[in-house]
Formats: structure tokens, C-alpha cells, sequence
């Protein structure tokens, strides 16, 4: 030095910031990282944490760990950490990224995680192209657990699954999931790089600045699969394991950028704002206060009600819908009411039925299994449910003749073509108004008001609500007029 | 050689970090690394910058796979600094410019 | 608020939204999917995320990320869907984070039918996944409570740190009930504990993994703290009509409508018979099951399955009282007969003080 003006120097390359100081979360090595010798994480971690840095977007990463080697990534990246199950991160990934859209979500996957046993999540995710960064480490073999096949593994390759070797006959061909998620439309950036030589680490760099540059400036799913080495399951010196990346892996899956969309996307325009929180009831179309009561049943009226229906008939017939208007209604008028679709072992098989009561005091089972009324829209109905109708209940039948083998004693019946009396009025497809309008003037118990109002909300179209008013005064109209008749 | 022209690059290995993978040494372009003799507190060899020759290049920091083993830093070019630059002394490092 | 006709499902989306929740994912399966279409509709009107995931696997890890991120989530399926999400319940329980899940079950096992069962209750219950857990479970029996213990399940999963079952059968979930809401939605918060891509939350840790056995068990033990706090302070239950009653019978979901109904005629045969409905599954009510031992003469268990929860009355009663079970599987519903059968049958059995007038109609009505 003698002589010399002393040289002054700056740091060039050191530890990046993304790291913590020191790894308190391990019990031991606060400064070093748990991977072997050699292995390719450490250097993966490096390039991550650099493009994090330079990005300047610490306080906003938020890391997936995955099951493998680099479970404990979270030891090491001083950012938001989350650990995720084998193979799970793009979808944990997912629920974090569309919940906070300004958050950085780098998932950090293994051959295993991502390759196998997290292929669905992986594909759907690309698919979905979920503005995240995926950094995927092959290594051809699952390490932590000591060497076993992996989708990734060489053909030939020896594991403690594959003794002999892999072959393409019994373990299928070594999987190319870069070029699988290529064919993809979504994502933005997919490519693979290694870390065989100085030329493959350079690129390796900056292919991961690039994936996680792209999510920063909201274009979209990134994946930068990473061939890697592990010289302890290999059974290779580091710098050997080094090479075999280059001269052996590289030849069953080579290097190179297979999407590349950064110049054509465009992120998102702005976000979906939230709703004031006062704002939500309303738009939940919950109803404030209770105006909209149409027409309650003074209680002195009402007596002890109790009325129990059964409605049934085919997929089509307003079966469900006839049922809807009765409750609604029944509810309008300050009734209890509950309202049950046929459910069970049937329910895909074409017929239909539900179970409707109306109370004046809590319901107990929303089952109605002995109805006052039965509204059988055909025979089949009549034959499932008719012989439950209670002594001194009705039975309305769509139907001219009433077959014989039903009728019961006790029971009424009114057995009527109500389609004919629909179409008479305008549309045969209000059959099941005209029999709901012989119901109301039997159960007399509802106040117009409130069957009005029910219409109203069941059915949007008003062509049909006036459609339905006129089937329903009809309905009335056939009772009285059956009454009449047998009373004269 | 003009002996007294300082290298561009300096090394600074953390002996106590390093697993003594070699990947450095491998990586070094001017072969200025290598394994030392010497057993480090985990029982590795750790790589030793052998005083010379550094050009500062950083491919042995991003080849080397501990978060901090190595820091390479880099000769401030006097001439076309300002006289105010407030560039970090080197703290520990041993200059080796004028061997 | 005014009360709306809505179905069981309906009902819990809405709830949910008002309780702040903002996140639903979540894999169609009948007869869950009402509740995966109504948050579809409604989640992205209220500034929440609905998203279809791809498998129920992902779906409960979408899950998994959104509560990471402290935002309040939920998702929704049936037996086979919630067999394939018990990975992902274990991993959420052991990371502390709070979920609602809507089991609304349908038959099984395999791929069974889908008509309504109550044989989810183990895989539900008892912690379908691995490792020393629990899920606390909410047993809903009409709409009201769909919309109800939802707000409530929303509360207990932030307050414990812990996913909570919302365990309905196809029936309270497809039928339609007048509903009455909150008219106060709740605003999402966020908890200092989340990850949430912030400067605050950079130093939080989301994980489940303890590798050092010790660690693991201190892990363990703080669980197990927590899970008996639930038990002391959370368990509840409906009991009607339990209050002298010689013989009661227990049932949760439809079932416990089913048996309010036959109590109702029971006693009006002037047989002295309650019903116990429990309302939280996991914490069992236990300690009410234990109080009404002292006056019960017999327990009778009614379950839409091969006798799942009958285990936990079983072990609540340790023995102090019989306890008879019924039930009926492939989605057939204990009838009211079935049960007022066996209310009559056991009358004779335990109550025979009652004899003879009292109980000669019972006689005659036969079972």
C-alpha cells in the first residue's frame, strides 16, 4: 500500500434487505439458511429477495411457503408469511391476492408441490390469471423426503421409487409444466431458467425481477420455473450437481421463455369499490321497517289457525310457485308461515311437490305429512299423497273425472279440469292460480291484500300478475259455485 | 500490472456462514476464491477470497447460496465522484489493492 | 326489520354479508349451491370476492389465504365436498384462522343421494381431518336460525381463532321461512394478527408447522386451552318443554322440528315428554344434558343417520340415565308416528306410575 492513495470501496452485492438480519424463527445457524451445501434454494431465495428490494416492495410481499425443502422459506423472506399446504399455494394465493389486490403474493412451489400433487391448483390459477408470481423450483426428485420419483424426475433417473431408473412405460414421461401452463390464455410471463452455470444464474435473476416486476404492475400470473440443483439426493459435490443441470436436466427440459405477453396486457382499470357499510342491508334488499305489511289479519280474527297444505304435480306445472304465493301471502298477513320443496330421494325425478303451512302460533315441523288441503295437480299425486289427507280436509284435483280408487270418506273432493278453466281465462299455465284461488276461498282466512302483495313478489312480470289475479278470482268463483251446488 | 492500481472488486466471505459448497470458487472469473483449510464453527471449509484479483462482477454473491456469506464491494471511481459522495467505508475488509 | 320469506340458504349468505364477511369461495354441490349462487349474486354487490374455485380442495385453501389476509370468508358444500375440505379445515385450525363453513349434508357415504341425512355429524363433529382439533359446530333448526347462528358463527371464528361448522340438513336449507335480519351490518376489520401485504402486518407468520415435538405440544396445549374455554362459555341449547319431563327426546336440525311436533302431541296425550335440541354440536351441551338428568326418567336420541350424536349423549349422561336411539338413513325422515311410537313405547317402559288411566288412550292408539 505503500505509496498509494488508500482505495476506498462500496458495497456492491451483500445480503438483501428482504432478509431478516438474523433468522430468529430457527433455533440455531441465525445467520445461515437450513438447505444443504450447494443446493439451488439458497440461490432462488437470493434472486427473490434481491428483485424484492430493487422492486422496493418489502412492506407489500406477502410469501406462500410450501410443503418441501422450502417450508421454512418464511425463516428467511422479513416479509408478510404465510405457509401453505402441499401443493395449495396458488390457491391460498388466490384468497389472499383477490382480498388485498394491493399485497405482492409470491408463491414458492417444489417439483412435488406444484407438479403433482398441486397440479389442479397450479392449472386453474394460470387459467384464472391471478395477478400473482409463481416461483417454481425443479429439482427432478423430492428431497425432503429422501429421494423419491417426482413428475419432474428424468427418465432414467434413479430414486427410492424408482430403483432401476424411471421409465416412460410404467411412471409416464417427466412432466413440462412450463410448456402445459403455456398453452394457457391468461398468463403473462412463463419461463424456465437454471442455475447451471454463471450464464444460467444471470438469467435466472433476471427472470425473476421480471415475474414479480409483472405482478407490481398488475399484468398478471407470472411463473418462473427454476431448474435447480440437490447435490445430497443426487449424490453429487455441489459444483458437479451444478453442472448436471446444465449438461444432463437441460436436455429434457430446456431453457427458454415460453409466454411472454408483458408489451400486450394492460392492468386492470380501477377496482371494484365497496359499498358504504350503512348501504348493504339495502342492497341485500333487506327491508327496512315494517310498512310493507299489506294486510294483517286482526288477531281476533284469526282464531287458532292452523292450516296445512300439500301441493304436488310435475316439474313445470307451478307446483313450487303456487306454494310461494300461499306463505308469502300467509306471512303478509302476519301468519307464520314456512314453505318446504319437496326434498328427498325424488327431487331430480321429475316430480314435484312441497309441503306449505300457515299458523297463527310457531310452527313445529315444516313437515306436512296429513294436509287439510291437497292440491294434486295429476294422478300420480293424488296416489303418493291422497290417502294422507286428514279426515275432513279437501282434496282438489286437476282433473274432470275423479278417479274412484281415491276417494275417501270424509274427505272432499273437487276434481275439476282446472287447465281448461286456465285457458279459458287466457293461459293454460295458470291452472295452478285457478287452484290456488279454490284453496284461499276454502282456508278464507287471508285478506286479499296480502295475496295481492304476495303476487306482487313472487311473480316479476306484470302480465302475468294480471293473469294470475284473474285465475285466482276464478278459482274463488269454482267454489263457491261447488258449494253452492251441493248445498242445493 | 501496474502494481499500484487497486483491483475494482473486494471480497468479504463470512467464514462462519459459508457450508464451503465451492459453488464460488466455481463461479469466480479471475479465480480469486477458494477453499480454505481452516474448519469453520459448523465443521465446513469454508471459501477464503485469496487477496486478489476481485473485479467486484458480484457472480460469486449470486452463485453462492447463503443470504450473506459473501459481500463483494466495489472500487469507488474518484475521478468521477462529487467530493461530497458519502460512499460507505469499507468496515473490515481488508483492501488487498497493494499486494 | 321487516321479515322476508327466504330460503334457509338465502338467509345465510345474507347474514353473512351483514356479519362482513368478504370473501366466499366455494364448489357447487346440491343441495348446497343455492348458498355458492346467492353469494355469486351478492358478493361482488356488497364489495366482497365470490369466486368458483376449481375443487373443494381449493376452495377451502382460497379460504385459507383470504383469512390469512384477516378477511372475514365462508364457503359452502355437502358431505362429499366437505370430505375433500378437511385438509384444509386441520391446517386452518392448527394456523388459528377463523372460516365459516355450510355443511348442508346429504346422504351417504360415497356418493350416497342427495336427499337430506344428518350423517355428516362425525366427519364434522369429531374432526374429519387430522391432528388434535376441534371445529365448533352450529346446528340450525328453522331459516331464522340460518340467518342467526351464521352472525353468530362469524363472531365465535374471529373470537377463538377457529373455523366453525354451520351444519344444516337439505331441508332448513332448501324451505322457505319468514327471516328477520339485523338492520346493522357489521364493517370488516382487520385483525392485528393478519397478513395482510401491509408495513403493519410485514412481521405476521400464518403456519400450522411446529417441528420441535415440545413446540408442537406447547402448540397443542394452547388449542386444547382454547377449546375448553369454548366449552365452558359456548355450548347451547334449546330445551322445550324439558323442564319435569320424564322422557326426552333430543334431535338437532329438522329433526328438532319434527320433535317439537310430536312433544306438542305427546303432552297433549298428557304424556310428560320434552325435547333437548342441541344447538352447538361441538361445544356439546353437556352440562345441560347432565341438569336434566336429574328429572328425566330416559333419553330418547332421534338422528337421520345410524346414531352419530347419540355417542355424545351417551358420554354427557355417562350412564346416569338409558339412553334410546332412532334413526333413519338414505334420507328418509323419522315420521311423526315413528317417533310418537317410540314416546309411547318408552312411556310404558319408564313411566309406569302413569297407569292406568292416564295412559289407557296411549294403549289404544297403539305404536
Amino acid at each position: 500500500m505503500s505509496g498509494a492513495v488508500d482505495p476506498d470501496y462500496t458495497v456492491a452485492h451483500s445480503r438483501p434487505k428482504a432478509f431478516y438480519e438474523s433468522f430468529e424463527r430457527k433455533e440455531e445457524l441465525q445467520h445461515q439458511t437450513h438447505y444443504c451445501p450447494g443446493c439451488g434454494h439458497g440461490i432462488v431465495h437470493k434472486m427473490l429477495a434481491r428483485a424484492i428490494d430493487e422492486l422496493g416492495v418489502q412492506d407489500r410481499t406477502i410469501l406462500i411457503s410450501p410443503v418441501g425443502c422450502s417450508v421454512f422459506a418464511y425463516y428467511y423472506f422479513d416479509v408478510g408469511n404465510v405457509q401453505a399446504a402441499h401443493g395449495r399455494a396458488p390457491a391460498v394465493g388466490t384468497g389472499i391476492k383477490r382480498s388485498r389486490p394491493g399485497s405482492i403474493v409470491i408463491g414458492y412451489q417444489g417439483d412435488g408441490d406444484l407438479s403433482a400433487i398441486g397440479s389442479a391448483e397450479i392449472l386453474h390459477a394460470a387459467n384464472r390469471g391471478e395477478n400473482i408470481t409463481v416461483i417454481f423450483v425443479n429439482n427432478a426428485i423430492y428431497s425432503m423426503t429422501g429421494g423419491q420419483m417426482a413428475p419432474t424426475t428424468l427418465l432414467g433417473q434413479k430414486s427410492t421409487t424408482t430403483p432401476d431408473g424411471r421409465t416412460a412405460e410404467h411412471e409416464g414421461h417427466p412432466l413440462h409444466m412450463s410448456e402445459l401452463l403455456a398453452t394457457l390464455g391468461a398468463p403473462v410471463y412463463i419461463g424456465r431458467v437454471g442455475l447451471g452455470d454463471n450464464r444460467q444464474i444471470a438469467q435466472a435473476t433476471r427472470a425473476i425481477k421480471r415475474a414479480v416486476e409483472n405482478q407490481v404492475r398488475g399484468l398478471g400470473f407470472s411463473l418462473v420455473e427454476v431448474l435447480s440443483p440437490c447435490p445430497t439426493i443426487w449424490k453429487m459435490q455441489p459444483v458437479d450437481a451444478q453442472h448436471w443441470v446444465r449438461d444432463v436436466m437441460e436436455k429434457t427440459f430446456p431453457l427458454g421463455v415460453f409466454v411472454d405477453r408483458t408489451n400486450e396486457m394492460q392492468p386492470p382499470a380501477g377496482t371494484n369499490t365497496a359499498p358504504a357499510i350503512g348501504e348493504i342491508p339495502r342492497i341485500l334488499g333487506i327491508c327496512a321497517g315494517d310498512a310493507g305489511l299489506a294486510g294483517e289479519i286482526p288477531t281476533s280474527q284469526t282464531g287458532e289457525l292452523d292450516l296445512r297444505v300439500r301441493v304436488s304435480g310435475f316439474g313445470g306445472q307451478g307446483v313450487l310457485l303456487l306454494g310461494e304465493v300461499l306463505a308469502e301471502a300467509g306471512m303478509d298477513a302476519g301468519l307464520e308461515a314456512s314453505w318446504l320443496p319437496s326434498y328427498g330421494p325424488e327431487i331430480r325425478s321429475g316430480t314435484s311437490n312441497c309441503h306449505v303451512r300457515l299458523a297463527s302460533s310457531p310452527i313445529d315441523s315444516p313437515l306436512v305429512m296429513n294436509p287439510d288441503v291437497l292440491v294434486a295437480m295429476n294422478e300420480p299425486s293424488l296416489k303418493k299423497f291422497g290417502a294422507g289427507v286428514r279426515s275432513g280436509g279437501w282434496i282438489l284435483y286437476n282433473g274432470a273425472m275423479f278417479p274412484p280408487e281415491y276417494v275417501r270418506e270424509g274427505v272432499h273432493i273437487l276434481a275439476r279440469d282446472f287447465t281448461r278453466e286456465a285457458d279459458a281465462i287466457g293461459d293454460p299455465r295458470a291452472a295452478n292460480m285457478v287452484m290456488l284461488g279454490v284453496l284461499l276461498e276454502i282456508a278464507a282466512a287471508l285478506p286479499q291484500a296480502s295475496i295481492d302483495a304476495a303476487l306482487r313478489q313472487c311473480v316479476k312480470q306484470p302480465k302475468w300478475i294480471d293473469l294470475d289475479e284473474r285465475a285466482l278470482a276464478r278459482g274463488r268463483a269454482l267454489l263457491r259455485e261447488f258449494m253452492e251446488r251441493g248445498a242445493a | 500490472m501496474d502494481k499500484l492500481k487497486p483491483d475494482r472488486g473486494l471480497l468479504k466471505i463470512d467464514e462462519n456462514e459459508c457450508k464451503g459448497c465451492g459453488l464460488c470458487v466455481e463461479a469466480c472469473p479471475p479465480r480469486a476464491i477458494r477453499i480454505g483449510d481452516r474448519l469453520n464453527h459448523c465443521g465446513y471449509r469454508a471459501a477464503i477470497y485469496t487477496g486478489a484479483g476481485c473485479t467486484g462482477c458480484g457472480i460469486c454473491f449470486m452463485a453462492c447460496p447463503e443470504p450473506g456469506a459473501i459481500t463483494v464491494f466495489r472500487l469507488v471511481d474518484r475521478r468521477t465522484l462529487p467530493v461530497s459522495d458519502s460512499h460507505v467505508p469499507v468496515e473490515g475488509a481488508v483492501p488487498c489493492a497493494s499486494n | 326489520m321487516r321479515k322476508q320469506l327466504m330460503k334457509g340458504n338465502e338467509a345465510i349468505v345474507k347474514s353473512a354479508i351483514l356479519s362482513g364477511c368478504r370473501a366466499f369461495y366455494g364448489y357447487p354441490i346440491t343441495p348446497a349451491s343455492e348458498i355458492t349462487e346467492a353469494a355469486a349474486s351478492c358478493m361482488p354487490k356488497t364489495g366482497g370476492v365470490f369466486l368458483q374455485a376449481e375443487s373443494e380442495v381449493a376452495a377451502i385453501n382460497m379460504l385459507y389465504g383470504a383469512s390469512s389476509a384477516g378477511v372475514r370468508c365462508m364457503t359452502a358444500s355437502s358431505g362429499p365436498g366437505i370430505s375433500l375440505m378437511q385438509e384444509g379445515i386441520s391446517y386452518m385450525a392448527g394456523a388459528e384462522l377463523p372460516c365459516v363453513i355450510a355443511d348442508i349434508t346429504r346422504g351417504g357415504p360415497g356418493l350416497g343421494n342427495i336427499a337430506a341425512e344428518q350423517s355428516d355429524y362425525h366427519q364434522v363433529v369429531k374432526g374429519g381431518g387430522h391432528g388434535n382439533y376441534h371445529t365448533i359446530v352450529l346446528a340450525p333448526h328453522s331459516v331464522q336460525e340460518m340467518a342467526d347462528l351464521t352472525a353468530l358463527a362469524f363472531e365465535l371464528a374471529d373470537k377463538y381463532r377457529n373455523p366453525v361448522v354451520l351444519l344444516a340438513d337439505g331441508f332448513i336449507g332448501q324451505m322457505m321461512e319468514p327471516v328477520e335480519f339485523s338492520d346493522h351490518a357489521v364493517a370488516p376489520r382487520l385483525p392485528a394478527w393478519a397478513v395482510a401485504g401491509t408495513p403493519e402486518s410485514r412481521g405476521n407468520l400464518i403456519s400450522s408447522i411446529y417441528l420441535g415435538c415440545d413446540e408442537l405440544e406447547a402448540h397443542v396445549r394452547k388449542l386444547e386451552a382454547k377449546y375448553r374455554r369454548v366449552e365452558h362459555d359456548e355450548a347451547r341449547a334449546e330445551d322445550w318443554n324439558a323442564d319435569g319431563a320424564e322422557i326426552l327426546l333430543v334431535g338437532y336440525g329438522i329433526v328438532g322440528r319434527i320433535l317439537k311436533a310430536v312433544t306438542a302431541e305427546a303432552r297433549a296425550f298428557g304424556l310428560n315428554v320434552g325435547l333437548l335440541r342441541p344447538i352447538t354440536l361441538y361445544p356439546f351441551p353437556a352440562a345441560r344434558f347432565r341438569k336434566f338428568a336429574t328429572q328425566a326418567r330416559v333419553f330418547a336420541v332421534v338422528e337421520m343417520s345410524n346414531g352419530q350424536m347419540v355417542d355424545d349423549v351417551r358420554l354427557a349422561l355417562n350412564g346416569a340415565r338409558p339412553v334410546e336411539f332412532l334413526g333413519r338413513a338414505g334420507g328418509n325422515v323419522p315420521t311423526h308416528n315413528e317417533v310418537l311410537a317410540l314416546v309411547k313405547k318408552l312411556a310404558r317402559q319408564y313411566c309406569p306410575a302413569h297407569e292406568p288411566e292416564e295412559m289407557a288412550h296411549v294403549w289404544r292408539s297403539g305404536s
